[in-house]
């Protein structure tokens, strides 16, 4: 196949709206975003976010996310100690969504983007349409992580009975949303162009 | 004849007009190019004007509430946003809150803005085409649909400790949320974006 991309041809194409410009103009006519042949510095954001996410998911599982007092007594429950007091009680399902988008999401989308960003600079590592599938997965699923912040959000306005129960946040839920939100923001750096980029013609960081 | 470069890979493609219903993928990654979907601008409008009134809706009207003991609480959509107002949780105040109500709400607005004018068969309005960017772009960030399961996942824990009952609101955020889907189905940027490409 004879594939010849935009930027070969002299073009850009806007990453909003998709209209074909010639290279050098500066804004799109159209939408007014600024245009760019490959996302400019992808990979150093790339990096940069996904650190930031690591190091905030670190807090996240030490601290409490969320703490209950219900008739005198005080739990203080980490995001797995949550997930383990689910199962305990028979909730299955529910444990297992928690689990699923807390920790198995998280960890596996910091493995994937590591993964893309090493691999788009060593050709021969991995096929261009593995990296595509990578890049697909990461796309869709990072928004879900944010259940947990949603779930603890819900139980604090919720249950406050006074002296009954009442469940505060706890310090975890911000390094978690933090977590979160850093490696969406790493996702959405990474230009998938440059999966496609042949070796001898580098990512130019224009 | 349109000229496209796939978004996901750079490769530039002649794409013809295509009939309504059928679509073009890119010949190497096989990235969708053409949705072959025309956007009716009746009920994308339509959709855009009822998530916002639910939305709104749910905003004022109590959304869950709790027994135990005597004790009661009631929390509104706004309570539970405001959840974290304490100390230095309050980032994740305004975090819940953006992503659940404001840029859904951004968002419609940003759409009926670029959309109506066009509806009503007058030139788009000034700066429409960087509205509709804007909505597009926000997209990733509105999490309604999140929350919902969020509150799913609550309930089963909340309901060891007390009795919960639901609120109109909840019932308009979960219809909320369905439209949104919906309107994202029948929704066709490529097609928006020619209608205004006339833009001044």
């Amino acid at each position: 196949m004879n594939v010849l991309t935009a930027r070969e041809a002299g073009l850009v194409s806007c990453h909003r709206c998709e209209l074909v410009h010639d290279q050098g103009v500066a804004r799109c006519r159209r939408c007014h975003a600024h245009l760019f042949s490959r996302k400019p510095y992808s990979l150093q954001r790339v990096w940069a976010w996904l650190i930031a996410g690591i190091i905030a998911y670190i807090p996240a599982n030490l601290y409490p996310m969320l703490v209950t007092r219900q008739l005198g007594t005080t739990h203080e429950d980490t995001i797995v100690g949550g997930v383990i007091v689910l199962a305990d009680t028979g909730a299955y399902g529910i444990a297992g969504i928690i689990f699923f988008a807390s920790v198995v999401v998280p960890l596996s989308k910091f493995g994937v983007i590591a993964l893309l960003a090493w691999s788009v600079t060593r050709p021969n590592s991995l096929s261009q349409h593995a990296r595509l599938h990578l890049h697909e997965v990461i796309e869709f699923v990072g928004r879900w992580s944010m259940i947990d912040v949603f779930v603890v959000a819900l139980l604090t306005a919720l249950v406050q009975l006074g002296a009954a129960a009442s469940v505060h946040p706890g310090p975890a839920a911000v390094c978690f949303a933090l977590s979160v939100v850093f490696t969406m923001l790493s996702a959405q750096a990474f230009d998938p162009r440059l999966i496609w980029d042949r070796p001898d013609t580098p990512p130019k960081e224009t | 004849m349109t000229l496209l470069a796939c978004p996901s890979c750079d490769m530039l493609h002649d794409v013809p007009d295509l009939p309504q219903g059928r679509r073009a993928y890119c010949l190497r990654c096989n990235h969708m190019l053409v949705s072959g979907r025309r956007t009716s601008l009746d009920r994308t409008l339509a959709t855009g004007f009822a998530i916002a009134i639910l939305i709104v809706f749910a905003l004022f009207f109590p959304f869950l509430s709790i027994e135990e003991l005597g004790f009661s609480n009631t929390t509104t959509l706004l309570g539970v946003a405001a959840a974290f107002l304490e100390g230095w949780l309050i980032p994740l105040t305004l975090a819940v809150t953006a992503s659940i109500v404001a840029i859904p709400l951004i968002r419609v607005a940003l759409l009926i803005y670029t959309l109506f004018p066009i509806w009503r068969g007058r030139p788009p309005a000034p700066h429409a085409a960087r509205a509709f960017r804007w909505s597009e772009a926000l997209r990733p960030w509105s999490m309604a649909e999140i929350f919902v399961l969020g509150a799913a996942v609550a309930l089963v824990k909340a309901a060891d400790l007390a009795t919960i009952g639901f609120g109109p609101a909840f019932w308009a955020f979960c219809a909320a949320v369905f439209i949104i889907a919906f309107e994202r189905q029948i929704t066709d940027a490529a097609s928006i974006w020619s209608m205004l490409d006339n833009e001044p």
